[in-house]
């Protein structure tokens, strides 16, 4: 099949077209098909369906994790990732970054009820704003936690945002128009307000090396703007406006002036070059949006994002990152040991009825992921009790390890000799003194050794609290990384963070052993 | 005067003791009663319950019919009263395990303590003066302050010795006491159980050994069959048997008496 009028890109990656997307951000970017389940839908999925018809590829969807995109398309899972993935310099620095095809507006949700007294951003301060962990408007936020004193809440997803707003829990939520405008719907008595934080654009990412088809897809962009192939895909998302029209009619301009400006040159590259120009972006303020100027993006900055100046300027949020998990794993463990100690006697020295509550208790609470009990206890009972997410991370760690560590310490009473019991008896002690001042410390002993190794797990277990909102030493590395577009550096640091907190534990659990057996003086 | 008055009444009597574990009556049908300052050896073979008599007398076994009394509290046939009910008979009778049991995560003078301070509610200062008194007694006083596993098994035995006698119970059971201890260390121990019983306890203790028997009991109460064979003084019962099971006793202990002098002297 050589032949001289195939397209050198369709013969380039074997006719598919692999582009990543996360369905679980859903409509209008990429959602399952209600009727489908198994094919995707959305405004991202049509314009990749687009582009794999103009390189003359099938297009194959491959379902990534939304703050995976990047590192995922880095490592070649997929050709280009296209999800509402915002450009911002460390995306540019690290990847290969299409022409945006989209400006959105960041614009905060309140509570109906409180539209009249909150305007902006400036409203906020003190109060707790939502967003998605690893965004522009996170930055936004960040920035606007030193000036303003507003307290930033990082979530997974864009859903949760909203519903914790309605709930209470937060007091606005910062993001794209775009889903704001799409939770207005879904979530009742929310109101969005009609200042612009600021403006974003979506891209397309590819990996770096993969420039040439990041320059292909450019060129086959400008067509469908060009085509108003564009305009109709967006049209039928219900996400057109003006501004998107002034956006287009910009972005072609530029290319125009860029066309002639080039002299004879490669009309495509010179014209990908002028529209990825254009959108040096962050907190770019539209002309009618006054405040907009002052929120600038903190990452403009880095330029060459592998400056150490970026690094030391995360190192504090790191470190408190990691205040956040020795703190939440230590009180989780307290908690976790009390309640051990409850359920272990309970199911020794209870009734019938309390050692098969105990029991399947434990059960329950073994044979479930603590991931489940974290989000029921989080939102699962929100309608019931509105535990804070501090709360609700260290309620559903403690409760998830006091399980476990009733059974240590089961095991370890069990395995006191009937005859030191006895010997207690006879001495005239009750039960409970039997317990506290014979069974208890000895069986103490035998259980700190796998006691240590619980709490070490645990140290790492309190990384997926981040699901409830709590931003703790990996949820931060990840922020980090996905930021300077690297895991190698955040990913030292954090290992060395974790290993500072949890050797010195083994050690100090080393100490005791030695000493509970060392010859008395 | 309370004392001199209890002289004249038994610190343990027993009568009609029956006693089943599972399928297998243990005891059937046991008589025995104790004054102060006798020095009782209980004996017979393997598995004829010598050791389950001392613990039903502790409250740590449930009998089934029959009465036991000691220094005037009764215990009923039936399961064991809750540990909190027994508070008095913990004070009459104390038990010498055979492999000590001392508490491994305390001291020795600790364990000695443990009672009086918890269960008697004495002051610290008081009970560990007490202690030090008994361990010196015994000979021990110098180890005061070790953990059990640095401690010899004569030492071990003295220590649980006095944890027994700590809340000062006027009957005092020993199971195999000296099946541990090499000759010499023998003959100390029977020395401080006369001291102990010229105070005015009773001692009761389940033994094999014959020769010590001999040598301190006052009284020699042979088992079998679950019943008491055999009732009498060392010096009658040991020489002039009259009861197969004491015969049979009689006539296993040279070669019982040849491996206990072989045996290792404690460490």
């Amino acid at each position: 099949m050589l032949l001289a009028g195939v397209s050198p890109l369709a013969a380039a990656s074997g006719g598919t077209l692999r582009w990543g997307g996360d369905a679980e951000g859903g409509a209008p970017f990429v959602e399952a098909d209600p009727a489908n389940p198994a094919i995707v839908r959305g405004f991202d999925v049509e314009i990749a369906e687009a582009l794999a018809r103009g390189l003359g590829r099938r297009p194959r969807f491959v379902q990534v994790a939304y703050q995976s995109i990047d590192q995922s398309v880095a490592r070649g899972d997929f050709d280009i990732g296209l999800s509402g993935m915002e450009d911002t310099p460390a995306r540019r620095a690290a990847l290969s970054v299409t022409a945006p095809y989209f400006e959105f507006r960041e614009v905060l949700a309140v509570r109906a009820s409180d539209s009249g007294r909150i305007r902006t951003l400036a409203d906020l301060g003190g109060r707790r704003v939502g967003t998605l962990a690893g965004t522009i408007a996170y930055e936004i936020l960040l920035k606007a936690r030193s000036e303003r004193g507003v307290l930033p809440v990082s979530y997974d997803d864009d859903v949760h945002p909203y519903e914790d707003l309605a709930r209470g829990r937060l007091d606005a939520v910062l993001l794209d128009h775009v889903l704001a405008a799409r939770s207005l719907r879904r979530v009742p008595g929310l109101a969005v307000l009609p200042e612009t934080v600021a403006t974003g654009r979506y891209v397309g990412v590819l990996a770096r090396e993969n420039a040439a088809l990041r320059d292909s897809v450019d060129a086959l962009l400008r067509e469908m703007m060009r085509d108003g192939t564009l305009r109709k895909i967006f049209v039928k998302w219900n996400v057109w406006d003006e501004e998107q029209a002034r956006f287009e009619s910009d972005a072609l301009a530029r290319w125009d002036v860029r066309r002639e400006i080039s002299s004879n040159g490669n009309l495509a590259d010179g014209g990908a070059e002028a529209l990825r120009a254009n959108a040096p972006l962050p907190a770019t303020a539209g002309p009618d949006s006054a405040r907009a100027g002052d929120v600038s993006y903190p990452s403009k900055k880095s330029s060459s994002p592998s400056s150490l100046s970026l690094v030391f300027s995360y190192l504090p949020s790191l470190f408190r990152a990691a205040l956040v998990t020795i703190v939440l794993s230590c009180v989780a463990m307290a908690l976790a040991i009390a309640l051990g100690i409850g359920i272990a006697s309970g199911r020794i020295y209870g009734g019938g009825l309390v050692r098969a509550a105990l029991t399947g208790y434990v059960e329950l609470v073994r044979g479930t992921p603590v991931l489940l009990q974290l989000f029921v206890l989080y939102y699962g009972l929100s309608s019931v009790v509105r535990l804070p997410a501090f709360v609700a991370a260290l309620f559903g760690l403690g409760l998830n390890y006091a399980a476990y560590e009733s059974e240590i310490y089961r095991g370890a009473l069990e395995a006191v000799p009937r005859g030191q019991l006895e010997a207690a008896r006879t001495l005239g002690l009750t039960e409970g003194q039997v317990l506290r001042l014979v069974r208890g410390p000895q069986a103490f002993r035998l259980a700190l050794a796998p006691m240590t190794n619980d709490f070490v797990a645990l140290l790492k277990d309190s990384s997926l609290v981040s699901v409830v909102t709590v931003v703790e030493l990996t949820k931060q590395t990840a922020i980090f990384a996905t930021n300077i577009g690297s895991w190698a550096l955040p990913g030292a640091l954090c290992a060395a963070l974790y290993l500072a907190m949890s050797l010195p534990l083994s050690r100090l659990a080393r100490y005791l052993e030695e000493r509970w057996n060392a010859p008395s003086a | 005067m309370e004392r001199a008055l209890g002289l004249s009444e038994p610190v343990l009597s027993i009568s009609g003791l029956r006693l089943r574990r599972g399928a297998t009556e243990v005891v059937k049908g046991l008589d025995l009663s104790l004054a102060r300052g006798e020095l009782v050896a209980l004996m017979g073979p393997s598995g004829c319950g010598k050791t389950t008599v001392l613990r039903a007398v502790s409250a740590l076994e449930p009998f089934q019919a029959g009465a036991i009394r000691v220094d005037g509290v009764p215990l009923h046939p039936g399961p064991t009263p809750r540990q909190g009910a027994l508070g008095e008979l913990r004070r009459k009778v104390g038990l010498v395990f055979q492999l000590h049991c001392l508490f491994d995560h305390l001291s020795a003078l600790d364990n000695v303590t443990l009672a009086p301070i918890h269960a008697l509610r004495v002051s610290r200062a008081e009970a560990e003066a007490r202690a030090l008194a008994l361990l010196e007694g015994l000979g021990v006083a110098a180890r005061a302050r070790s953990k059990p596993r640095e401690l010899s098994g004569g030492e071990a035995q003295r220590v649980a010795i006095a944890r027994a006698l700590a809340v000062d119970p006027p009957l005092l059971l020993m199971d195999e006491p000296t099946a541990s201890l090499d000759p010499a260390r023998r003959n100390e121990l029977g020395d401080s159980l006369e001291t102990l019983t010229a105070q005015g306890r009773a001692l009761l203790l389940a033994t094999h050994d014959v020769d010590f028997a001999r040598d301190y009991a006052t009284r020699v109460v042979v088992i079998a069959d679950g019943a008491v064979a055999e009732d009498g003084l060392p010096g009658e019962t040991l020489v002039r048997p009259k009861h197969p099971a004491t015969i049979q006793l009689l006539r296993s202990r040279g070669r019982r008496a040849s491996s206990s002098r072989s045996d290792p002297p404690p460490l």
